[in-house]
């Protein structure tokens, strides 16, 4: 008999149990981890690997040609203290994320709940698609470098020069100080998203008994109803479009660079993601574009946790 | 009499008629904001070459033509390889990928939502924190570890990825919780396999939300222009090839008008057929805390 079993018969006989029942759980659930197998190493690989390497590589110097050599915090200590670009690209980031994130937001679940009111289910239908079609439609955000070109063809300038309120072009995404508005009112019209259609349904599915008991206790307008009846019961909904919203909103990049040309105009439509593509397709410095991808995505979850705090204070 | 008519029409009745035109005023005003710029899209596809540079420009157009759209495939059948060839990847890329998709998430959010094992709730913890992961976070050891598995410059970099989309299968677990266990165990009892269960008997339950997964799923796949993993150009995207065509800027403005209402033409047609489908799957999309 061993030394250990012999003094501690119990604890040994507890660890073998349960180190037994553990594998018996697996070998009971093996029909279930089959089932997950084939997603979770998908993903695994593509998601989580991704993630994990990419704040391994932020303290690495690594250009794909020579292996990686660990640098520390200097990635880090040089984007806040030695790029200016970068510090460019965290300010129009917050910019865009700040002005187009809450507004869109607030604008996808007002016009949702504005929807929801009209009683032609045909018509209901037909309005949900207008708003969500731009969001869905690809590239067509293109069509907007037509309406601000700046030509005389371009809608904008032709109608203003027409009306005589300009006499001459005016050239929209080379001039810094129309870049940002602009974009912003293009972020903002594909800005319904993923989020829009959950509050859609989330504002169908709330129980009409709540209504009914909400004018027994004295709502008087429909901003009461929407408070105190509606956005409490679709919280969870709220929580998805937000994260939705949150994660878009950061990842801004696509439709800045089509229209304003990537890298644009003294990087006024510059933003993080553009700043992280740049190092890493264009001077492949992968070291230092995992740092910036590692701090977009801290941010992310960082602001995610504070919305989702902020939410939970609706209706109270 | 009057009075009394009109309290009934209401449905609520704490919604005031002034709230009611104001609330239709702004659906209609912002309606028009979001519907005009796709509108112009569309018209100027249609405008022949001296409409679009007319001074000043109209917004709709008086001669349609299908020049711009002809203009695309004469444009097209002068690059590297047949128009027919970046079609055909985009479709390809775009049918299997969505299929994958389906089929790997739902077979995982099944058993999430069904099956009581250890570890599920770290495991579905850690998808709804993905869907915070955006594209970019993950492009550059995406593309190494591409590069180590040897999948760079095929469509498999292109098609696996999307298998793996958090999105889908967030949205497939929560609508499947609603699937009653009753139906599932009564399969069980006449001796039926797990699989056969999933597919038989869940599978038939979420169509709704097979519609969603899909249209997602193709969206995403049916823009991608996959030029970090892809170099061959017989291997290249439908995207791809046609933003070189609206790269020509302004000389190409109808050609690029029309290629636009090309690309959209498609995910709009497919939200009309699936919209009331994919409106009840995400009424199940909630967060819980």
């Amino acid at each position: 008999m061993n030394e250990n079993e012999k003094f501690m018969p119990k604890l040994s006989a507890y660890m073998k149990n349960k180190r037994s029942n553990l594998f018996r759980e697996i070998k009971k659930n093996k029909i279930s981890y089959l089932l997950i197998a084939p997603y979770c190493i998908l993903f695994i690989l593509f998601y989580l690997v991704p993630v994990c390497m990419s704040i391994g590589l932020s303290f690495t110097y690594f250009n794909i040609l020579e292996p990686a050599r660990f640098v520390g915090w200097k990635n880090y200590v040089d984007l806040f203290f030695a790029d200016e670009v970068f510090l460019k690209a965290v300010k129009n980031t917050f910019l865009f994320a700040i002005i187009t994130g809450p507004i869109g937001y607030f604008l996808a679940l007002f016009i949702a709940w504005m929807i929801n009111d009209i009683k032609n289910s045909k018509i209901r239908a037909f309005m949900t698609l207008i708003f969500y079609a731009p969001t869905i439609s690809g590239q067509a955000y293109i069509v907007w470098k037509y309406i601000f070109s700046s030509d005389t063809y371009g809608m904008a300038n032709g109608w203003l020069m027409k009306w005589g309120l300009t006499f001459q072009p005016i050239l929209w995404f080379e001039d810094e100080k129309f870049i940002a508005p602009i974009l912003i009112i293009v972020v903002l019209w594909m800005s319904m998203g993923t989020g829009f259609l959950s509050f859609i349904a989330g504002l169908q599915n709330v129980d009409r008994s709540l209504y009914e008991a909400g004018y027994m206790d004295g709502i008087t307008n429909r901003f009461q109803e929407l408070w105190y009846i509606t956005l409490p019961a679709m919280k969870e909904q709220l929580m998805f479009g937000a994260v939705m919203t949150i994660t878009s909103s950061f990842a801004i990049h696509d439709q800045l660079a089509a229209l304003a040309g990537f890298p644009s105009v003294n990087y006024a439509a510059h933003t993080v993601v553009s700043h992280l593509i740049d190092y890493g397709t264009v001077r492949f410095e992968m070291g230092y574009a995992s740092a910036i991808a590692t701090l977009l995505f801290m941010v992310m979850i960082l602001c995610n946790k504070l919305v989702q705090s902020l939410l939970r204070k609706v209706g109270k | 009499m009057a009075k009394a008519f009109k309290h009934k029409k209401r449905t609520k009745p704490n919604h005031s008629g002034v709230g009611d035109f104001f609330s239709i005023f702004f659906l209609i005003l912002m309606g028009s904001f979001m519907a005009l710029p796709l509108v112009l899209a569309i018209s100027n596809s249609l405008k022949p070459l001296e409409e679009l540079f007319i001074f000043p420009p109209r917004f709709f157009v008086r001669n349609p033509t299908l020049d711009n759209f002809h203009d695309v495939f004469v444009l097209m059948s002068q690059s590297w390889v047949p128009f027919s060839r970046y079609i055909f990847n985009t479709v390809f890329i775009t049918i299997v990928g969505t299929l994958g998709h389906l089929f790997v998430a739902s077979l995982c959010a099944y058993a999430l939502a069904k099956h009581k094992f250890p570890g599920r709730n770290v495991i579905f913890w850690i998808i709804v924190t993905a869907l915070m992961f955006s594209t970019q976070v993950t492009a550059i050891p995406n593309y190494l570890i591409m590069t180590k598995i040897g999948w760079l410059d095929k469509y498999l970099s292109l098609i696996v990825p999307a298998i793996a989309k958090p999105l889908g299968l967030f949205l497939m677990k929560q609508f499947m919780e609603q699937i009653p266990d009753s139906l599932l165990e009564a399969a069980r009892i006449d001796g039926a396999k797990e699989v056969t269960v999933f597919w038989k008997i869940a599978m038939p339950q979420v169509k709704p939300a097979w519609l969603t997964l899909i249209i997602f799923c193709f969206q995403d796949l049916w823009n991608l222009q996959g030029s970090n993993y892809i170099f061959s150009e017989e291997l290249k995207t439908l995207p791809y090839a046609l933003s070189q065509i609206s790269a020509a800027g302004i000389s190409r403005a109808g050609a690029t008008s029309a290629v636009a209402v090309i690309m959209m033409a498609v995910p709009i047609i497919i939200f009309v057929i699936s919209q009331s489908n994919i409106i009840e799957t995400m009424a199940s999309s909630g967060i819980k805390e």
